[in-house]
């Protein structure tokens, strides 16, 4: 799949690959390549580095991108995968397990859209069924009765809205998600590989590090369906994509997330491996850090995290030159009520 | 910080107002858009949006809730005035809140405070629909947030009535991050021994079912609410599904295990007022 605007880097690529085909040892030719082969690297530069929010939507869906177990092939040493939520299925568009970094057991889950045609259809495009949430509370239980910790790779484009998931109560499985990560009591790190759908992401990437690939993107609804409801038209994406301030370096203004993972020129899929590596690096180095905190700090420190995202304003107070629609807090934004 | 706002009958919105076009036809009688009858609007008014025709449940404003449920007099209300920013100059953002402020006479979309329902005390929280479709934005998210710490700091039971459409999208992530801090916040309540009640209303969905409401100890629904986390529409457009009938509604729920009771408005009060009995 080519992207509307890859297509500039594709055609040079093409025409590389024809003349490689036909120069042979003709200088001439060779010459030429070098030039298209500059302005290759100049096009990419120029169209990767002034991605649009929306754009950058279209990467992390891109179908070609990196998926779990990439991931997870350069993440741990040894996985061990476990299945089910014990009461009834097990939904593989959520996978889990134990898991291996160095000499450090960990709980290693995430979404999983599947590698090809077949298995994206068999997991559900990543949406995952309660089961899934289920499967990934149960998880989070075995976490903390290890004391492993848990790193959890969000790639969803949302819950998935059907009859069947609502008749297995999707928003009851989500909020038990969301009461465990809460307190469960050990280092919790999440890092958005691709899309950050809603509340299906976030029940499992509220974390004591949440990092965020380059080209990933975390929202409250998917901009499609932003658009058609506040604008009453889905062909406004773009716009709504640009209003909702869902790329990774937006979130990192607001305060949401930590991280910010660069991708590799031309976005993941372009290079998965450097990609994959990239963020193993980031895991392990979150997880070295944060493992020195004692189990109740990291408890009380996520809640305070938590508790104080926020924009609102108190009785008679005034937006300040920090206030709605500055680019610069690096912290959560909170007026405080003066109690 | 805490002002004690009296809700009596007279100051309150009582004339039913939705978007369904639900309401009176000329200042003495409504139509029941359920059964069709004529009902009179001191009748509607007296049984807080009840048909007494056939008993359907209109929406009915956190005001009228909070009126409802707790006895006269006792309520006292916090965080009055907080309002809501436009953290991501959403456009068109200040001019909804604008229009729902006018039209509700509310700050944002929940009334919240403490009050006593027979010999509790408790903290309770109301959404109220009409204030941008019962949204959960920063300010409901935090003031449901102060509730639950008040609950929790004071020791008392928590209360908290669902009717919203699910996030307020116009405040993006701020909106998602509401989720997560209405679940910390809960989840240090739970660990105290007080019990939390969510009642869920007509219609309660997405990030608030995905939150706070649906994390109770004991979940009551009001007749025929819909309840979920994706709306039917959305359901038939993405799966093509035909859905079955009841689909959604509270009584669909129960059947499946995810609600506890269905109790009728008229009885709310004295129900909760048990079950409180029971677990304080």
């Amino acid at each position: 799949m080519i992207l509307e605007f890859e297509k500039p880097i594709k055609e040079l690529e093409a025409r590389i690959a024809e003349l490689y085909r036909l120069a042979g040892s003709n200088e001439e030719l060779q010459g030429e390549i070098t030039r298209l082969e500059e302005a290759l690297d100049a096009a990419k530069k120029r169209i990767y580095s002034h991605l649009t929010p929306y754009q950058r939507v279209q990467v992390a869906r891109h179908p070609k991108r990196p998926n779990f177990w990439d991931y997870r092939d350069a993440l741990v040493d040894d996985f061990y995968e476990l299945s089910g939520d014990r009461l009834g299925a097990d939904d593989p568009a959520v996978r889990g397990g134990l898991a291996k970094i160095g000499s450090q057991s960990v709980v290693l889950l995430g979404h999983h859209k599947g590698a090809d045609v077949k298995s994206r259809i068999a997991n559900n495009f990543g949406m995952a069924h309660p089961e899934g949430y289920r499967k990934a509370g149960r998880l989070y239980s075995l976490a903390e009765r290890f004391g492993a910790p848990i790193v959890a790779l969000i790639d969803t484009p949302g819950a998935f809205a059907g009859c069947e998931a609502e008749e297995r109560g999707q928003a009851w499985a989500i909020s038990a998600d969301l009461m465990a990560l809460a307190r469960v009591p050990v280092p919790v790190i999440a890092v958005v590989i691709g899309e950050g759908g809603s509340g299906g992401a976030l029940a499992m990437c509220m974390s004591d590090h949440v990092a965020m690939l380059e080209n990933s993107y975390l929202s409250v609804i998917a901009p499609e369906a932003c658009a058609s409801i506040i604008f009453r038209d889905k062909e406004r994406a773009a716009e709504a994509a640009e209003a909702m301030k869902l790329t990774a370096e937006d979130l990192m203004v607001h305060g949401v997330i930590d991280q910010i993972l660069p991708e590799p020129l031309g976005g993941a899929h372009n290079d998965p491996e450097a990609t994959t590596k990239a963020v193993a690096r980031a895991v392990e180095s979150a997880l070295f850090k944060l493992s020195e905190t004692e189990p109740e700090s990291l408890v009380k420190s996520r809640y305070q995290r938590y508790r104080r995202v926020g924009a609102h304003l108190a009785e008679g107070e005034v937006v300040g030159e920090n206030g709605a629609g500055s680019a610069v807090p690096a912290e959560p934004r909170l007026r405080s009520l003066g109690e | 910080m805490h002002k004690r706002r009296e809700y009596s009958r007279s100051s309150a919105q009582t004339a039913p107002e939705m978007e369904s076009g639900f309401g009176s036809i000329n200042g003495v009688f409504t139509k029941c858009e359920s059964c069709g009858q004529a009902i009179y609007d001191k009748e509607l008014e007296t049984r807080f949006n009840v048909c007494p025709h056939c008993e359907f449940h209109y929406p009915l404003s956190a005001p009228e809730r909070i009126r409802l449920l707790v006895d006269a007099g006792s309520f006292e209300e916090r965080d009055v005035g907080m309002m809501a920013e436009d953290p991501l100059s959403f456009d068109g953002y200040e001019e909804k809140l604008q229009e729902a402020r006018q039209k509700t006479g509310l700050d944002d979309a929940l009334v919240s405070g403490v009050a006593r329902i027979g010999s509790h005390q408790v903290a309770l929280a109301a959404i109220d629909f009409r204030f941008i479709g019962g949204s959960m934005g920063s300010v409901v998210g935090e003031r449901v947030v102060r509730t639950i710490e008040s609950a929790y700091d004071e020791e008392l039971p928590l209360l908290i009535v669902s009717s919203s459409g699910g996030a307020r999208m116009y405040e993006g992530i701020y909106s998602l991050m509401q989720m997560a801090k209405t679940s910390v916040a809960l989840s240090r309540y739970v660990t105290g021994s007080w019990p939390y009640v969510s009642v869920l209303t007509d219609p309660t969905f997405g990030g608030v079912t995905a939150s706070f409401a649906t994390a109770a100890d004991v979940i009551i629904a009001e007749p025929k609410a819909r309840i979920g986390f994706a709306g039917a529409r959305v359901i038939e457009q993405t799966t093509k599904e035909r859905l079955p009938e009841g689909f959604q509604t509270a009584e669909f729920q129960k059947e499946h295990g995810l609600v506890d009771r269905i109790v009728h408005r008229l009885e709310l009060k004295e129900d909760i007022e048990r079950l409180l009995g029971f677990l304080t």
